[in-house]
C-alpha cells in the first residue's frame, strides 16, 4: 500500500470548502495550501513553529459561526503537543486539526521526527481528551473526513499518513500584516478589520 | 528538615491584591474578552474574577507561548485578549512573539515578577532579571507598576497602546507590589 500524496490529500479535503478558515503550520503545509490556491480565508504561517493549533483555537473561539481547520505537519505538531491538552480542555466544536504526518522534518533535510520512531500523534490527542480522532492511510478515508470537517459539531483530530517525497515549493504570501488584514476583512468586513 | 505551611508563607501581601478588581473592570470596559494564563499566585485574584464572569473566556495554558498564538488567532477572529503569566514564563515566549510582530497584531501581557525584590529562590533570579530586556529584544514595549496605585493607570495605558496602536505591550507587576515569596522565614 503506497502512502498518500499530501497535496492530493489536502486538495480532496478542501474541495468545496466554502467558508472553512484554514490555518497552516510553516513549511510544507503552507506550500500545500498555496498549491490549492490563495484565498482570503487562508492563514499560512511562515514561522511560530508549534503555534498553528493555538492560532486555530483563537480563531475558533472568536468566530463560533465559522469552522476553523488547522493543517500542519508532524514536526510542527510535536513542538506544540501541550496545546492539544489546552484545546481538548476548551473543546471548541468548530475546530479541526489535521496533521499531515510524513514522519520527517521536511524543510531541513528530511530528518526523521518522533513519529518515525514510536510516537503516535492520534494517541496523544486521544490521551489529551479529544473524542473524535482518526488516522488515515487510504485515499478512500479522505472523503468522509472532508464531510466531517463541515458536518461534525465537535472538536476533531486526524492524522493523515503521507509520503515523505519532496514536492516543488509553492509559496504563499509572506507578508504577515497582509495575511492578517485579508483574513480579518473577510471575517469582520473591511471597516472593522482596520480597528482592533 | 524544614516543614513550611506554604499558604501562610507564600505571598505575605497576597490578601491585598485590590488592584485585581480594577484590572478586571478594565478588561470589561475595553472588551478584552479572552484571558489566557499559566497561573501565578500574583494573578490569583484576577484569574478568579475572570473565571467567575461568564462573558469572559478563560483558557488555561500548558506553557506561555501557547497564549501568544492564541491571542493572534483571537485577533484574526476579531476578539481582544490578554495573557497573564509569571516572569519565569517570559523566556518560553521569545520565538512565538515573532508572530504578532510579523503580522502587526496587538498583544497584551500582564507579567507578575519574581527574582527581583527580596527573592528567596535563586532559580527565579535569572529569568526575573532578564524579563525586561528579553521582552524588549523581542519587540515588546515594557511598562511597569511598582505600587497598587500605579496598576490600573498602567494597565489602561497598555490596553490603549496595544489595541489602538497595534503594538506588543507587557505590564510588569513588580515583586514589590506582589509581595516576595519566602518559604524560609528569611533565616531571621
Amino acid at each position: 500500500m503506497s502512502l498518500l500524496n499530501r497535496r492530493e490529500a489536502l486538495r480532496t479535503l478542501l474541495y468545496e470548502r466554502g467558508k472553512l478558515i484554514v490555518v497552516t503550520g510553516l513549511g510544507s503545509s503552507a506550500y500545500d495550501l498555496a498549491s490549492c490556491g490563495n484565498e482570503p480565508l487562508d492563514f499560512p504561517l511562515w514561522g511560530a513553529m508549534g503555534g498553528a493549533a493555538m492560532v486555530g483555537l483563537g480563531i475558533a473561539l472568536a468566530q463560533p459561526e465559522y469552522k476553523a481547520l488547522v493543517v500542519t505537519g508532524d514536526g510542527e505538531m510535536l513542538m506544540g503537543l501541550g496545546s492539544l491538552a489546552t484545546i481538548a480542555a476548551q473543546r471548541p466544536s468548530n475546530l479541526r486539526i489535521v496533521v499531515m504526518d510524513n514522519e520527517r522534518f521536511g524543510e531541513t533535510g528530511q530528518q526523521h521526527t518522533h513519529t518515525a520512531a514510536r510516537t503516535d500523534l492520534a494517541a496523544v490527542a486521544t490521551g489529551c481528551g479529544f473524542q473524535h480522532v482518526r488516522t488515515i492511510r487510504q485515499a478512500s478515508e479522505l472523503e468522509p473526513l472532508r464531510v466531517d470537517l463541515h458536518a461534525l459539531d465537535d472538536l476533531l483530530f486526524a492524522v493523515v499518513k503521507v509520503s515523505p517525497e519532496e514536492l516543488p515549493r509553492v509559496l504563499p504570501p509572506r507578508d504577515g500584516a497582509y495575511l492578517t488584514h485579508r483574513l480579518r476583512a473577510a471575517l469582520l468586513g473591511a471597516e472593522r478589520a482596520l480597528e482592533a | 528538615m524544614q516543614i513550611i505551611d506554604e499558604s501562610l508563607a507564600a505571598h505575605p501581601q497576597q490578601h491585598d491584591q485590590e488592584w485585581a478588581e480594577g484590572v478586571y473592570e478594565l478588561f470589561k470596559a475595553y472588551h478584552v474578552e479572552l484571558i489566557s494564563f499559566v497561573p501565578d499566585g500574583g494573578h490569583k485574584q484576577l484569574i478568579a474574577y475572570c473565571q467567575s464572569d461568564p462573558t469572559l473566556r478563560t483558557v488555561t495554558l500548558t506553557t506561555e507561548e501557547e497564549g501568544i498564538a492564541l491571542a493572534a488567532g483571537a485577533f484574526l477572529g476579531g476578539k481582544r485578549s490578554a495573557l497573564l503569566m509569571q516572569s519565569s514564563g517570559v523566556g518560553n515566549c521569545i520565538n512565538m512573539l515573532s508572530l504578532p510582530r510579523a503580522c502587526n497584531m496587538p498583544f497584551l501581557a500582564l507579567v507578575t515578577m519574581r527574582g527581583e525584590w527580596g527573592e528567596f529562590n535563586p532559580w527565579q533570579v535569572p529569568m526575573g532579571q532578564g524579563t525586561p530586556v528579553i521582552l524588549e529584544a523581542s519587540g515588546v514595549i515594557v511598562y511597569r507598576a511598582d505600587s497598587v496605585e500605579e496598576v490600573c493607570p498602567t494597565v489602561e495605558a497598555a490596553i490603549l497602546l496595544a489595541f489602538q496602536s497595534r503594538h506588543r505591550v507587557a505590564v510588569l507587576l513588580s515583586q514589590k507590589l506582589i509581595g516576595a515569596k519566602n518559604f524560609t522565614g528569611g533565616d531571621k
